[in-house]
Formats: structure tokens, sequence, C-alpha cells
């Protein structure tokens, strides 16, 4: 079977928006266009009434009411307004939060935001498959603590957390808790009452929806959660979030949980099936190559490894017909490899020489033995030209060499 | 990140590609960078009695551009006298291979490692040394 080139497996970056999708999106550009704010004539109740739809979609997707959902224009939005709108609403209660090393930066960077603000962060630390230790979670909460955010999966290795179990102990220690499901979301079942959760951040476009919109899950009861608004404005959302609501987007979003919820029971299995063909096809091929993150917890779609001896940059370079990310530096604007993986305590050089494979509805066997065929070869030829490689062959320790570091 | 057609080149076909014997005396070697850095650079030459380069080898660990730089060395150094080739500058990979100002540690790194294997190679000519 032939593949058609170039292959995309760098799904957890983004996702092409489902056809499926923009055809209900379409008509709210051009004749259903009314601002869903305005109350007084029919444009504008059709625009709500498309809202109400894609909201109860959502809230679906996540076992939430509808009303709980408050929309943004991504998940770093919905980050910085949950993380950012609870220290600041909560700041009598206390000024601790707790949070993990591997977080995306759009949690990262506003709690150092907070940090100058005279907020404290705990940023716990991960084991070698990047879970965190929940006695250790248990032990950091303090009276002052008032919020625990934490990813449902990783972006970059897919080792998810114990949501389950956080949410209990949120819930058993009265401190609010912050879920970003933006790699999880319509990937692996989400239920807001079975977690705990109060607040859960989403990227539409992680899930075959358009870019530019996504929404955060604002718990409304037991407890109900408020939060300082990040914008002043119309007050729309509820006061959360002002702002004229992105209808097309919104429409989009709702659509996309809806496919997801509909497929989910087809994707996990077939998406599973396909990164362990993936990932026991390069092991058949080539020795040396390091599984990264949770192989028991993780995502369904997510493989990330690490090839001894070759640097990712130049491995991603020798496969210009397959789209995939390095944890290298230098694909990144920075010069430091994945600080994810090196927080798992691997080797900078394993890190350099990492590659994420993320899979998606598009996905298919074939496209899976091309992958295979062409990221081996090229790692054999790497190799050949890899002084690591030839001084590994040669019985050098390379822990024991003195590198001159620039 | 965009690649210059040259260093696409060097990349799909590095010239020099292998090793020489490190042992002999009229080899010398330079390993330079590390592991960590995300790159690793092994340039060798052999020079003749009449202090002419004979051949030059390299392996690299790293990205494209470096890989790139190091090919593109071994190709400057075959045929040139030791001394021409210790006036081998960064700047020049630079210009030939169009390294955009992130890369241009990479021709650092090429740059060092041509004065490595030099050093290497001068130490084994003067046994006081």
């Amino acid at each position: 079977m032939t593949v058609k080139l170039p292959i995309y497996m760098d799904n957890s970056a983004t996702t092409p928006c489902d056809p499926r999708v923009l055809e209900k999106m379409l008509p709210y550009f051009t004749e259903t266009f009314g601002n869903a704010a305005s109350r007084n004539h029919s444009f504008g109740w059709a625009a709500e009434s498309a809202i109400d739809v894609a909201r109860e979609q959502v809230a679906a997707l996540l076992s939430a009411n509808p009303k709980e959902i408050v929309w943004t224009s991504g998940s770093t939005e919905a980050n910085n307004l949950a993380i950012k709108g609870v220290a600041e609403m909560y700041r009598a209660k206390g000024n601790h939060i707790i949070s993990c090393v591997t977080e995306h930066k759009a949690v990262i960077d506003p709690l150092k935001h907070l940090e100058s603000d005279g907020y404290e962060v705990t940023f716990l630390g991960v084991d070698g498959q990047g879970n965190i230790d929940l006695a250790k979670l248990e032990a950091t909460i303090t009276d002052k603590t008032i919020l625990i955010s934490l990813m449902a999966a990783n972006n970059e290795s897919g080792t998810r957390h114990d949501i389950d179990a956080i949410g209990k102990l949120a819930k058993a220690k009265s401190v609010l808790f912050h879920c970003d499901a933006t790699q999880a979301a319509g990937k692996i079942p989400l239920d807001v009452e079975a977690i705990g959760v109060d607040l859960l951040s989403l990227s539409a476009h992680k899930f075959y929806g358009p870019k530019g919109v996504g929404c955060l899950y604002v718990r409304r009861r037991k407890p109900r959660v408020r939060l300082t608004a990040l914008l002043d404005g119309g007050g729309h959302e509820r006061g959360m979030r002002s702002g004229t609501l992105n209808v097309t987007g919104v429409v989009g979003m709702g659509e996309a949980a809806k496919l997801c919820m509909e497929e989910m029971p087809i994707e996990i299995p077939r998406l599973t099936a396909l990164r362990d063909r993936l990932e026991a096809g390069v092991r058949a091929r080539i020795d040396d190559v390091v599984l990264n993150g949770n192989p028991d917890f993780r995502l369904p779609h997510l493989s990330n490894l690490s090839f001894s001896y070759v640097e990712g940059e130049s491995l991603i370079m020798g496969v210009p017909d397959i789209a995939v990310s390095s944890g290298s530096a230098c694909t990144s604007a920075s010069l430091e490899p994945s600080y994810v993986l090196k927080s798992h305590g691997l080797d900078d050089e394993l890190a350099h020489s990492s590659m994420r494979f993320s899979l998606g509805r598009s996905s298919t066997e074939a496209e899976v033995d091309f992958v295979v065929e062409k990221v081996c070869a090229e790692v054999e030829r790497l190799r050949e030209m890899s002084p690591l490689w030839e001084m590994v062959q040669e019985g050098v320790d390379l822990s024991k060499v003195k590198w001159t570091t620039h | 990140m965009a690649y210059s057609d040259k260093v696409i080149e060097h990349y799909n076909n590095p010239r020099n590609v292998g090793s020489l014997d490190k042992e002999s005396k009229n080899v010398g070697t330079g390993i330079v960078g590390a592991p960590e850095c995300g790159d690793v650079m092994k340039l060798q030459i052999e020079v003749d009695t009449d202090g002419k380069i004979i051949d030059a080898k390299f392996k690299t660990y790293g990205c494209g551009s470096a890989i790139a730089s190091s090919s593109l060395a071994t190709e400057w150094l075959k045929g040139t006298s030791v001394d021409e080739a210790a006036e081998i500058k960064n700047t020049q990979i630079v210009e030939e291979l169009s390294l955009p100002p992130v890369k241009i540690h990479c021709s650092v790194l090429a740059e060092d490692a041509i004065k490595a294997a030099i050093d290497d190679y001068k130490s084994k000519q003067d046994p006081s040394d």
C-alpha cells in the first residue's frame, strides 16, 4: 500500500480541523453571523443558540454542566485564567500553589509570574517515567495552599498523572484542583465529577477543532469556584471572560467534542495498536532505543523515543517526508534540550536524541510502517557518522570521557 | 528552521565520513564538543612528510549544520598544508554554508576541531613536547 507524502505524525502539536467540523462552522461566518450577546434580534438569538449547542457538546465530553464552560481563545488563556484567577480571588485564604516541573509553559510561566507577585509555588519533581509521588504532593499541602495545578497528560512524554487520586486528595484537603487537559481531551475519557476536578483547560485544535478557541471548565457546585477575570469588558461568560464570543470557533469546538465522544471507543484501541506497531517495528530493527514516559499509563497516540548516539534535529532533517517533533535543543529557539525529559533524569545526550511521534485520526498502518523504515534507516546512517556510536562500539564508556564543553 | 541548500547537500552527501588510525604518527585527531551540548565532532588529518594534509575524515554527532560544517572542513583540509589549515576561520564556514546566527556555534566547533587535530599531530612530531 502506498502512502501519501508528507506524513503528519505531530498531532500533539496540532490536529487538522475535521472537514465535518469545518462544515458546521461555515454558515456562522457569512449567514448566521450575529453577535451572541445581541439579545434583541434574531441574528443574535441564532448565534446564541449555536453557542448553547456547543456548550452542551463540550460539557458532555467532560460530563460537566453546560453552565460550567467558559469559552477562551485556547488552553494558554484557560490556564492563565484558572491560575491567576484563583490566585487573586483566594488571596486572603493563602498564597501557596502546587504544580510540577513537567507542566507546559502555559502553566509554568503564569505560576512564575505569580511568584514575582509574592505567591509561593512548589514545583514537584517527577520520577524516571514522569510521575509525581502522591505522598509527596500530600505532604506539600499546607493551610496556605489554595490551588494544585497538574496536567492530565504530558505533551512530550504522554505520561498521565493519576488525576483521580489527585482530585480526591485535593477534595479531602479542601484545595482547588486545576487540570490542564489540553493533550488528553478528546483522546481519553475525562469525567469532571469522577475526577473531582475544579478547573480544567481545553483547546479545540488539539482534537480536530479550529485553532484560536478553547475553554475552561469552572465548577459551579461543591464548591462553587470563583475567579477574578483576566480581561475587563462586557462581562461575557458570567463575568469570567469578557469579549465577543468567537461563534464560528465555538461551534467548531462543540462539533469536534461531539465527534471525539462518538469515535473515542474506536480510536483508543486503534491508535494504541498503531503506536505499539511503531514501537515494536523500531525495536525489531535497531538497538539502543529508549522509551520516554510511563509505558503503562500514557496517552494512546503518543510515543516518545530516544535514539541513542544520534542527535534529534539531524534525525528529523533526514526524514523530510515525515512531520514529527524532537526534544533536541536545536529545534527550539533555546539551546537547552527538553526540560520535560531532563526532569525524568534523562541524560542530556538522550534528551537531545528524542523524537516524539503523535498519531491521529488519519494515521494508518501503512504510514506507521513507512515511518519505521525511514526513521530506522536514517538512525543507522547517522550512527555510522556518529563518533559516540563509534566509541561505544570500541568499548568506551561515554560517561567517563572528559568532554570539552563549550 | 529552513536549511540552506549547501547544508542540506552536505548533510545528504557528507564528504569524508570515517576514521583514520589515531595511533599513527602521521595522523592528528581532534575531538571537540560534548554529548550534553548536543554536538560532538571528531576530525582527523593525515599529513605527509612535506607537511601537506593528504587525507581528512570526520564523524559528527550533532545537528545538520554541525554535520555540514565538519564535512566542509574536511573538504577544505585535503590538499592544504598544516599551516594553511590552521588559518581556516569559522566565519568562512558560516559564509560558505549560509549558517544562521543560531548555528554559528557549529562553525566554531569545526574550527576548534581543526585546531585540535593539528595540535595532536604536532604533539606527535616532537617527542619532547
